[in-house]
C-alpha cells in the first residue's frame, strides 16, 4: 500500500519525548521515557493507526506531533518545518495546521459556547476577520460532518447534543482550517457501538474527500481495519511493529501484537466457554523500562541471553517491520 | 412457581423505576423482565442512556432520593424482595445474597484505607465477624480474583487499574453472595486488562458458583461471559435470549442492527450503523420505542408490542406475532 | 434572552431568593430616591450642620413609632410658622401703627413635657423695632402672660430660659409649668386645646412681625434625632447608597482581580504561579484589621481610601487558592487543549476559555461578599475609622455608642442602623445562597 513515490508529509526521526521527574519540586529523580526512539514517515493523504495500551506513549507522541510537547531528542519534520525548533508565533501557526479530534467529545467542547462560536474560534484566532466569511465556512464544515439542517444546530450548546453530534462538532472544528493532517485520539472509544461506526465512516469519508492524512490513535484493534492503511503497534514507548493493516490482522508478527489480537473479542458465544491466553504481568514503568526488548519479561517466545540484553530494532519480516529478535 | 424456584435464582418481572426531575418524569426502567439461573451470567446490553445503570440500582434497591415510581417483582431465590422493608432487605439481601460492582468501581476505592480492610469491611458489617476473620476471608478472595495476598496492606493508589478492579470485585464477593451485579466492569480498561478481568470472572463463576448480571454497552466483550443476553432499549427489555442464538442471529430488529454495528477483527464484514437517536426517556413515544429507527416498521408498531416467545427467546416486537 | 428567562425561572424556585431580591430592589430604590431628593452637597451640609441648621429639632428625640408601643404617648414635636401660613395672623394698620395679632392653637394630649419651647421672630422695619406681648390660653380657661419685648430683625425667645416666667410658675421651668395645673398637689397636666397668642405693634407702614413657634417634643420624625439634633433619617437614607456602593465596588474589585490573577498564575504556572502563591501566603497572615486601622489613623479615613485598601488587601486572599484549584482542573480539560491545538494565544485562553467557566462560581461569592464588605465598613466606622464626612450607618452606631445611647435608653439610635445593616446582609445572603444552588447543581437538592 505504501507508495514510495508519494511525498512525505510528516517525518518522525528517532523521536524521544522524556518528562523529567522532580523530587521535592526541584531535585532530579529520573525521566518518564514516554516516547523512546520512534521513527516513521507519513505521506500526504495517508491514514495510519497507532495502536497501544494506555501508558504506551501514544498520547505523548501525538501531542508532540501537535506541537504541544517538545521533543527531547530527535526530530518531527512537517513538510519543511522542524517542529521541535518552532517557538512562539510560528509554533502557534503550526498547531493550527493540524486538526485534532479528541477522545471525550463533551470535554472537548467549551460548555459555555454554542456550536457556531465553537467552530468560529479557530477562524477568529487564525485571522479571518469577516463574520460573513466565517459563517460561510462554519456552515460548509457543518454540512461536511452532516450536522444538518445547519440552522438547527448553530445555536445549540454542547450539552444539548448527543455524543455522536458532539463528536461531529469536534471533527468539524478539526477540519475547519483545512489542515493537511488530522490527529484523531481514540475518537470513538467513548461513543456507543451504533454511533462508533457512523463516526468512523464520517472520518473516512472526509479523509477521502479532502485527501487528508490521518493519524488514528486507538487501543481497539477491531476498528483499525476499517480506517487505516498502515498500523503501528506501540509498547512501552517504542513502536514494536509497523505493517499494512490487512497483513497485521491476519498474521501479526510481534508477540505483543499477537497478544493484543488474542485479547480482542469478537461477539461470539463460544468466547464464554474458554479462557484466553494472555501474557502475564503488566506493562513496565516508563521510568525504568526493562533492558533489551521491553516486552521480554512477558514474552512467551523469549530468546534467553538475547532478548533481555540487546534492544531489537526494526527487522523486515514480509511486509512488516518488527522490533523483535525472532525475525533476525 | 414452586417448580421454578429450584433452578431460578433471580426472577424479575415488570420492574419499573421512574425519576422525578425538573423537566418531568424520566422513565429510566420501564417494565424490565428476565430470569437468571444458578451459576449463570446474564448480560444486559444497552447503549448509553437506555437506563441500564438505573436497572442495576433498581435490582439492588439502591435508590436515589428523586424516585417517582418504583415497583414490579423481584424474586431472589424464590423470595419476594419487594415485600421486604429496608432493614430486612439490608440484613438479608444486599451484599448478603446479592452484591454490586458499581460503575468505575476501581476509582471509587477509599484512598486512605488499605484495600484489604476495604474488602473485609462487608464481612464485618453484614456477618458481624471479627476483623481478623474478615481479613482471612479477604485474603481468600484476593486469591480468587488473582491479586497477590501481600497487596492486602496496600493502598488503592499503589495498584494498577486492573488490580483495583479486581479488588472491587473481591469486595463484592467477600460475603459469598449468590449473585453479583457488574455495572460496566471493564469499560475504562485496556484490552489485555479487560481480557484478564473476564478470565477472572469466568473462573469465579466456576469456582465460587456465583451468578452474574453483567451490565455493559460493549457487545464484543460481553460475549466472554454471557450465558444469556437481555437487550435493553429506551428503558425496556426488547429481547431475552440465550447467548448462542443471540450472537449468531438475534431476533429483534434493534438487536440485529446493534450486532451489525460491531466492528470485527476476524471477519471481513463492513459494520453498519443505526441512523437516528434513541427517544428521550422523558416522554417516550407510544407503541414500540424503536419504531422511528426501525427498517421493518409497519402499521402495528404504533401500538405497544407484546412480548412474544419464539422457541424460548422472548422478543418484544410485532414482527413475531403469528 | 431565553437563558435569562430560564435563570429567573430557576431563581423563582427559591423563596429566599425572591425575598432577598425584593429587599435589594427596595434598597436600590431608596438609594436612588435619596440621591435625587437629597443630593450629596445638601446631605453633607445637613449632616455637618450645627445648631443653626438644626434649631427646629429636639435633641436625642425618640422616633415617632415608639408611641405605638406605649400606653401614654410621648409628645411629638410641632412647629407653627406664620411665614408658611400656619396659625392665624391678622394685621390692622391705622394711625401709623400696624397692629398684628397671631394665634397658634394647639392640642396638647401628651403625658410628658416638651424638651423646650421657643419662639423665633423675624421682623421687618426701618428704624423702630416692633413690640410684642405673648400669652398662653390654657384649656381650663387661665391666661398666662409670658412676656413682652421688642423684637429685632431676628429674635429668639426661649421659654425655658425665662427665669421670670419660671418664678411666676412657682419655680417650675416654663416648658413644664405652662402645662400644669399648679393648684393641685402634686400638679397635674392639663390636656386639651391651648392657644398661644401674640399681639404685636409695629410702628412703620411696612413693618411686620412673623413668628415661628416650636414645641420640642420627646419624639421626632420616623427615625428620631441625635445629640446634635440631627434628624437620623438623613444618615439612614444616605447610608444605603454608600453601603451598596462600598459593598459592590469592594466585592467586584476583589473577586474580579483575584480571579484574573488566579487564572494567570494557573495558566502560566512556573515562577508566575509560585510568586502569586507566595504573595498570597504572606498576605494571608498579614493582620487585615490592624493594617486598615493604621491606614485610617495615619493616612486617611476617607471611605474611598479604605475601599482601595480593602481591595488591595483582599486581592491576594484565600480566594486565590480556591480559584486556583478550579482553574487547575479547567486548565487540563480537553477543550483547553483543543484551543491550544488550534493556536489560541495565552491571553485568549485565559479570558475566553478559563474565566467563563468560573463565572457561575463567582457570582454567588460576589453576592455574598457584598454584605461582608458593608459590615466591614460599618465595623471600621464603629472603631472610629469611619469617613469623617459621609453619613453612614456605621457612623450612627458609633456616635450612638460614644454618646452613651445605650445608657440613656436611646436604644433607637443604635438599633435603627443595626437593623438596616442586618436586613441588608440578610437580603444579599439569601440571594447569594440561592444563586449558589442554581449555579452549582451539586448543591441542589434532588
Amino acid at each position: 500500500m505504501t507508495d514510495k513515490q508519494r511525498d512525505v508529509l510528516l517525518s518522525i526521526q528517532d523521536l524521544h519525548v522524556w518528562f523529567e521527574l522532580k523530587r521535592f519540586g526541584f531535585g532530579h529523580a529520573g525521566y518518564v521515557k514516554a516516547v523512546d526512539g520512534v521513527t516513521f514517515d507519513l505521506h500526504y493523504g495517508e491514514t495510519i493507526a497507532i495502536v497501544g495500551e494506555s501508558g504506551c506513549g501514544k498520547t505523548s507522541l501525538m501531542k508532540t506531533i501537535l506541537g504541544l510537547n517538545k521533543p527531547t531528542k530527535g526530530k518531527v519534520i512537517f513538510e519543511d518545518l522542524d517542529v521541535g525548533a518552532l517557538r512562539g508565533e510560528a509554533l502557534r501557526q503550526y498547531r493550527a495546521h493540524i486538526g485534532y479530534v479528541q477522545q471525550d467529545p463533551f470535554g472537548a467542547l467549551a460548555p459555555f459556547m454554542n456550536v457556531q462560536r465553537i467552530l468560529e474560534e479557530p477562524l477568529i484566532i487564525n485571522g479571518i476577520k469577516d463574520p460573513a466569511e466565517r459563517e460561510r465556512r462554519v456552515r460548509k464544515v457543518m454540512e461536511d460532518v452532516k450536522l444538518t439542517p445547519v440552522d438547527d444546530f448553530l445555536h445549540k450548546f454542547p450539552h444539548m447534543l448527543s455524543g455522536g453530534q458532539q463528536q461531529r462538532v469536534v471533527i468539524a472544528r478539526a477540519i475547519i482550517l483545512e489542515p493537511k493532517l488530522v490527529v484523531a485520539d481514540e475518537p470513538v472509544s467513548m461513543l456507543d457501538a451504533s454511533v462508533r461506526v457512523e463516526i468512523l465512516k464520517l472520518l473516512r469519508g472526509l479523509q477521502e474527500k479532502y485527501k487528508l492524512a490521518v493519524i488514528y490513535i486507538t487501543h481497539d484493534l477491531s476498528t483499525v481495519r476499517y480506517f487505516s492503511e498502515r498500523v503501528f503497534v506501540m509498547y512501552a514507548g517504542n513502536v514494536v511493529e509497523k505493517a499494512p493493516v490487512n497483513s497485521i490482522v491476519h498474521a501479526p508478527k510481534h508477540p505483543y501484537t499477537a497478544a493484543l489480537m488474542d485479547a480482542t473479542s469478537d461477539p461470539d458465544a463460544n468466547n464464554a466457554l474458554q479462557f484466553r491466553e494472555l501474557p502475564p504481568g503488566e506493562p513496565p514503568s516508563l521510568v525504568n523500562p526493562p533492558s533489551g526488548c521491553r516486552f521480554h519479561p512477558r514474552c512467551p517466545k523469549r530468546i534467553e541471553n538475547l532478548c533481555e540484553v540487546e534492544e531489537p530494532h526494526d527487522l523486515q519480516a514480509d511486509d512488516h517491520l518488527v522490533a523483535c529478535w525472532l525475525y533476525k | 412457581m414452586a417448580e421454578q424456584q429450584k433452578d431460578i435464582l433471580l426472577h424479575i418481572e415488570d420492574l419499573v423505576l421512574h425519576f422525578k426531575t425538573t423537566k418531568g418524569n424520566v422513565q429510566a426502567v420501564d417494565g424490565v423482565f428476565f430470569d437468571l439461573g444458578y451459576k449463570e451470567a446474564v448480560v444486559i446490553l444497552g447503549e448509553s442512556g437506555c437506563g441500564k445503570s438505573s436497572l442495576a440500582k433498581a435490582i439492588l434497591r439502591l435508590l436515589p432520593r428523586n424516585v417517582d415510581k418504583y415497583g414490579g417483582k423481584v424474586f431472589l431465590e424464590g423470595t419476594d424482595t419487594m415485600a421486604m422493608d429496608e432493614e430486612q432487605y439490608r440484613q438479608n439481601v444486599r451484599w448478603v445474597r446479592m452484591s454490586l460492582v458499581p460503575q468505575a468501581a476501581m476509582n471509587s476505592l477509599n484512598p486512605v484505607l488499605k484495600v484489604g480492610d476495604q474488602v473485609a469491611e462487608p464481612m464485618i458489617v453484614h456477618h458481624g465477624v471479627k476483623k481478623e476473620e474478615a481479613l482471612v476471608q479477604a485474603a481468600k478472595m484476593f486469591q480468587h480474583v488473582g491479586v497477590p495476598v501481600d497487596f492486602l496492606d496496600r493502598y488503592a493508589f499503589e495498584l494498577s487499574g486492573g488490580m483495583r478492579q479486581r479488588v472491587a470485585i473481591a469486595m463484592a464477593l467477600v460475603t459469598a453472595p449468590a449473585l453479583v451485579v457488574l455495572d460496566e466492569p471493564t469499560s475504562a480498561l485496556d484490552v489485555l486488562t479487560q481480557a484478564n478481568i473476564f478470565n477472572v470472572l469466568k473462573r469465579l463463576k466456576k469456582e465460587l458458583e456465583v451468578s452474574f448480571v453483567l451490565i455493559t454497552h460493549d457487545i464484543a466483550t460481553s460475549s466472554e461471559l454471557a450465558d444469556r443476553v437481555a437487550v435493553m432499549y429506551a428503558g425496556q427489555i426488547v429481547e431475552v435470549s440465550d447467548a448462542h442464538r443471540f450472537f449468531n442471529e438475534p431476533l429483534h430488529p434493534y438487536s440485529r442492527m446493534l450486532m451489525a454495528s460491531v466492528p470485527r477483527l476476524r471477519a471481513n464484514q463492513e459494520p453498519e450503523f443505526i441512523t437516528g437517536q434513541p427517544p428521550s426517556l422523558l416522554n417516550p413515544p407510544k407503541g414500540c420505542r424503536f419504531a422511528d429507527r426501525c427498517p421493518k416498521r409497519f402499521a402495528k408498531c404504533s401500538e405497544e408490542p407484546p412480548v412474544v416467545n419464539v422457541d424460548g427467546i422472548q422478543v418484544k416486537c410485532w414482527l413475531y406475532t403469528s | 434572552m431565553s437563558s435569562i428567562r430560564k435563570f429567573f425561572k430557576d431563581l423563582s424556585q427559591y423563596p429566599s431568593a425572591i425575598v432577598g431580591l425584593i429587599i435589594i430592589f427596595f434598597l436600590v430604590v431608596v438609594s436612588i430616591y435619596t440621591l435625587i431628593v437629597l443630593p450629596y452637597n445638601e446631605a453633607i451640609t445637613l449632616w455637618r450642620g450645627d445648631e443653626n441648621v438644626w434649631y427646629k429639632t429636639p435633641r436625642t428625640a425618640q422616633p415617632k413609632w415608639v408611641n405605638w408601643f406605649r400606653e401614654d404617648d410621648l409628645l411629638e414635636t410641632f412647629i407653627f410658622n406664620t411665614a408658611n401660613g400656619e396659625g392665624t395672623k391678622t394685621e390692622e394698620f391705622s394711625n401709623g401703627t400696624n397692629k398684628i395679632f397671631i394665634s397658634f392653637p394647639f392640642e396638647y394630649n401628651a403625658s410628658s413635657f416638651p424638651q423646650e419651647i421657643s419662639l423665633y421672630f423675624t421682623s421687618t422695619y426701618e428704624s423702630k423695632e416692633p413690640f410684642v406681648s405673648i400669652k398662653l390660653l390654657t384649656p381650663d380657661g387661665r391666661e398666662i402672660n409670658i412676656g413682652s419685648f421688642a423684637v429685632s430683625k431676628t429674635q429668639t425667645y426661649r421659654f425655658s430660659q425665662d427665669a421670670k416666667l419660671a418664678r411666676r410658675l412657682r419655680g417650675n421651668s416654663p416648658e413644664k409649668g405652662l402645662f400644669l395645673d399648679l393648684t393641685t398637689d402634686p400638679p397635674t397636666i392639663v390636656k386639651g386645646t391651648y392657644e398661644l397668642q401674640i399681639e404685636g405693634v409695629a410702628f412703620e407702614e411696612n413693618s411686620t412681625v412673623d413668628a415661628e413657634f416650636v414645641v420640642y417634643g420627646e419624639v421626632y420624625g420616623w427615625a428620631g434625632t441625635d445629640h446634635r439634633r440631627r434628624d437620623l433619617t438623613i444618615p439612614l437614607l444616605w447610608g444605603a447608597p454608600v453601603a451598596l456602593a462600598f459593598g459592590l465596588l469592594a466585592a467586584l474589585g476583589t473577586t474580579l482581580t483575584t480571579m484574573i490573577i488566579a487564572a494567570v498564575g494557573t495558566w502560566y504556572g512556573g515562577w508566575v504561579d509560585e510568586t502569586i502563591q507566595r504573595i498570597t501566603e504572606v498576605n494571608l497572615v498579614l493582620p487585615f484589621l490592624p493594617i486598615l486601622i493604621m491606614i485610617g489613623t495615619f493616612y486617611s479615613r476617607s471611605i474611598w481610601v479604605i475601599l482601595v485598601a480593602v481591595i488591595a488587601l483582599s486581592i491576594f486572599g484565600a480566594g486565590i487558592k480556591g480559584y486556583r484549584a478550579v482553574f487547575l482542573q479547567i486548565k487540563e480539560s480537553p477543550y483547553v487543549e483543543a484551543a491550544r491545538a488550534y493556536g489560541a494565544g495565552n491571553w485568549r485562553i485565559i479570558m475566553q476559555y478559563l474565566v467563563p467557566r468560573i463565572v457561575p462560581l463567582l457570582i454567588p461569592q460576589l453576592v455574598i461578599l457584598i454584605p461582608s464588605n458593608v459590615f466591614l465598613e460599618a465595623s471600621l466606622t464603629v472603631l472610629g475609622l469611619g469617613d469623617p464626612v459621609l453619613p453612614t450607618w456605621g457612623k450612627v452606631i458609633q456616635e450612638g455608642i460614644t454618646n452613651g445611647a445605650l445608657f440613656q435608653n436611646q436604644f433607637y439610635w443604635v438599633l435603627e442602623p443595626s437593623i438596616v445593616l442586618m436586613i441588608t446582609g440578610l437580603a444579599f445572603a439569601m440571594l447569594g445562597f440561592s444563586l449558589d444552588r442554581i449555579f452549582n447543581p451539586r448543591l441542589r437538592g434532588v
